[in-house]
């Protein structure tokens, strides 16, 4: 989802085009203290609707979900109640579910639009989401720093736990959509799935949600928001630009690399505003709250028994 | 009303002429057998006009009247002489009253003088020890008595709940007598809207459960309600379904004298029962087959269907009777059996509309625990789990690491902070 190539110089214009849709960019950016603060893009706009749309379906599928994993919770079944018992929740399910679809097929057309024009470093390279020996060493290097054993590591452009990130959200898209259309469309399947498949269909998918539930609302939210230095959020995904001391210290290993190649300057972007700053603030709030919410309910449902 | 009562006092009056007329004849030829008959009539049948309605009325038809300890002792007349009693005299009730002025107190009135079965089965019934009088507490007021086809009578179908009510909906008397408040339940029921909404005289009210003069206690051997004659009791309305339970396993088992089979009433229970097409009753049902079935009620837990059903709402969703049936449960070696595997896809069909044979290989009560039983699935579910815990348990370690070792870091300050931004 989040991809490298979005950012070629090539591509730059994009930035340019984003930035003119804003009207007050040009003032806000004047009254701003450090308006001598130079931004640099690190997602474009699709990129950021495509995460936008991806939490907002997938906390309406966590929500209509968990009360069918828990049914039998008190809680599960008082929510299930007020908003019209089983058939509403699922209706909501599937429609989250839908779309969700529709966003991972968009991201995946764009992934084969791209490389059949001839795009590289998708696949292997710094800027690529696949994992490569250095996630290995970082992932040694930063457990050593955390107990004092060693330096911090220094980072490209997607660190091993954000890789993490995209590849457990990419099989989660295709383990639990799968076995969730199975069940959707049970009798379909049936033609070419034996018995048992039936049956298992939903044990993968309640465990394999309840994974990305419990990994999106605790690994992920601390991991990149709610940790020391980024809380309590990381607005990065939802303006798409960050300070250059930010893309210093955090990427340093990108920033460097585009210093020496000379193409810093092409990624140079416009002050975040004002109304989208605290727009996205208030989003992200409410997002971040209902995932935390949702994360204690699915530990009192796992744990509390009934 | 009115025609009979003046119907009454005529004859009364030609009574009275007749008399005056024979008996300046005397005896006369050729009618000693109607001699015979006016003796007769002399003898027994003046003295009780002697005290006739209209006598007794003079007085007790002033509905205030009260006697010495206040008690009531007025009587409607208009009433009385509609009631299925008009025709009869005072006395024959009130038959300690021999002559007036009679006593302050007279004895009480016995019913059982004439109605002498109706008090030996009370005699014997669980209100024979009742201290209020056993026969006006259902019939109602002993001067308006009226027969039960009679829409003002306190036991016509429709007015039996309310009458028996008056006792059994009194929360004061269901604790003292240890019993539950079943009138609001049942009046609520399925049974007691037909007969307060619709007015239905067939549908059940207590009488067509519990008898009437003769209720006996549920642990009566002989009650109407008693645990082995209940699919008797129901089925005396409900015939087809009393058919197929005996039919069923629970019904055979039953015959043979089991007591932990389920009857009528474990499932729809006695007094609130529901239309069970409804979501209530599709909600609380499955628990109650359960408590039996327990591994079966644990391993249908753990499916769809029940997660579905257990939110309310959408009551579709398979419960235990939509595949084995509710009243004719047979195991399912049984050819007849919908969960026989001949029948699967009918069974499945019923809501699955494509089901083929691959689907109804779907094991409703698949257990992910059992390795033996299903191999695969136990697998599948141990995979998961591993890989569930397996990186939560990682990354929970890592973060948590991470996070503290940032908090110090932040708390430092100075050029190795980690930047906090917006």
């Amino acid at each position: 989802m989040t991809d490298e190539t979005r950012m070629a110089p090539a591509e730059q214009p994009e930035g340019g085009r984003e930035a003119g849709a804003l009207p007050v960019a040009l003032p806000a950016a004047q009254v701003g203290g450090e308006s001598k603060e130079k931004y640099y893009v690190r997602f474009t706009l699709p990129q950021r609707y495509l995460h936008a749309v991806l939490f907002s379906s997938f906390l309406g599928l966590a929500a209509t979900g968990l009360p069918m994993r828990f049914s039998e919770n008190a809680v599960a079944r008082q929510l299930a109640s007020a908003v019209g018992g089983f058939g509403a929740i699922l209706f909501f399910h599937k429609f989250c579910a839908i779309v969700l679809t529709l966003a991972f097929l968009y991201h995946l057309k764009d992934l084969a639009v791209r490389v059949l024009h001839g795009e590289k470093g998708i696949f292997w390279g710094p800027t690529s989401m696949v994992a490569n020996w250095k996630d290995v060493q970082d992932i040694i290097g930063h457990l050593k720093w955390f107990v004092g054993l060693g330096p911090k590591p220094k980072f490209e452009r997607y660190a091993y736990w954000e890789k993490f990130d995209y590849w457990a959200v990419f099989w989660g898209m295709i383990v639990i959509g799968f076995s969730g259309y199975a069940m959707w469309f049970a009798p379909f399947f049936a033609r070419f799935l034996p018995g048992w498949a039936l049956n298992a269909v939903l044990v993968v998918h309640g465990e394999e949600a309840l994974l990305a539930i419990l990994f999106i609302f605790s690994i992920h939210f601390v991991n990149t928001h709610l940790r020391p230095g980024s809380f309590p959020m990381d607005m990065v995904i939802f303006t798409g630009k960050e300070t250059e001391e930010e893309f210093k210290k955090k990427r340093t290993l990108e920033y460097e690399r585009l210093a020496a190649a000379g193409k810093l300057e092409a990624k140079v972007g416009d002050k975040p505003v004002y109304w989208w700053v605290n727009f996205a603030k208030i989003v992200g709030t409410i997002a971040i709250t209902l995932g935390l919410v949702m994360l204690v309910l699915t530990l009192f449902g796992y744990f509390g028994g009934r | 009303m009115a025609g009979a009562r003046i119907g009454l006092l005529e004859r009364y009056r030609v009574r009275q002429s007749w008399l005056r007329k024979l008996e300046p004849h005397g005896v006369d030829a050729g009618s000693t057998l109607l001699i015979a008959a006016l003796v007769l009539f002399l003898l027994f049948g003046v003295p009780s006009f002697l005290h006739a309605q209209t006598d007794c009325l003079s007085c007790h038809a002033d509905k205030t009247l009260q006697d010495a300890s206040g008690h009531s002792v007025g009587v409607d007349a208009d009433n009385f002489h509609a009631s299925i009693h008009g025709s009869l005299g005072c006395t024959d009730c009130h038959s300690s009253i021999k002559e007036y002025p009679h006593p302050d107190q007279p004895a009480a009135v016995k019913c059982e003088t004439c109605h002498a079965d109706q008090a030996a089965a009370i005699g014997s019934s669980v209100h024979a020890e009742a201290s209020a009088h056993p026969c006006t507490s259902c019939h109602g007021d002993a001067h308006a008595i009226f027969p039960k086809s009679d829409t003002r009578s306190a036991v016509y179908p429709l007015n039996i709940p309310k009458t028996c009510g008056n006792c059994h909906g009194s929360e004061a008397l269901a604790t003292k007598y240890g019993l539950q408040n079943v009138y609001s339940a049942y009046m609520d029921s399925i049974h007691g809207y037909a007969v307060s909404k619709e007015g239905l005289l067939v549908a059940a009210n207590c009488m067509s459960c519990h008898g009437s003069h003769g209720i006996l206690s549920h642990k009566d051997p002989k009650s109407t309600t008693y645990r082995t004659n209940i699919p008797n009791t129901c089925g005396a309305c409900h015939g087809g379904v009393k058919d197929e339970y005996l039919s069923g396993i629970h019904g055979k088992l039953l015959a043979e004298g089991n007591q932990k089979v389920p009857v009528c009433t474990d499932c729809h229970t006695a007094h609130a029962i529901l239309q069970p097409t409804e979501a209530d009753f599709r909600m609380q049902s499955t628990p109650i087959c359960g408590s039996c079935h327990k591994d079966q009620l644990a391993t249908y837990r753990d499916t769809f269907h029940s997660q579905l059903g257990l939110l309310g709402g959408y009551v579709e969703t398979a419960r235990c009777w939509d595949c084995h049936q509710a009243h004719r449960v047979l195991p399912a070696s049984n050819p007849q059996s919908p969960v026989n595997q001949a029948n699967l896809i009918k069974t499945c069909s019923r809501c699955h509309a494509d089901a083929n044979l691959s689907f109804v290989q779907y094991q409703p009560h698949a257990n992910p625990h059992n390795r033996k039983l299903n191999p695969a699935l136990y697998f599948v579910r141990l995979f998961m789990n591993v890989l569930l815990w397996g990186t939560l348990s990682f990354f929970t370690l890592h973060t948590l690491l991470w996070f503290i070792r940032a908090k110090k870091e932040q708390d430092k300050g100075g050029p190795a902070a980690e930047a906090k931004h917006d």
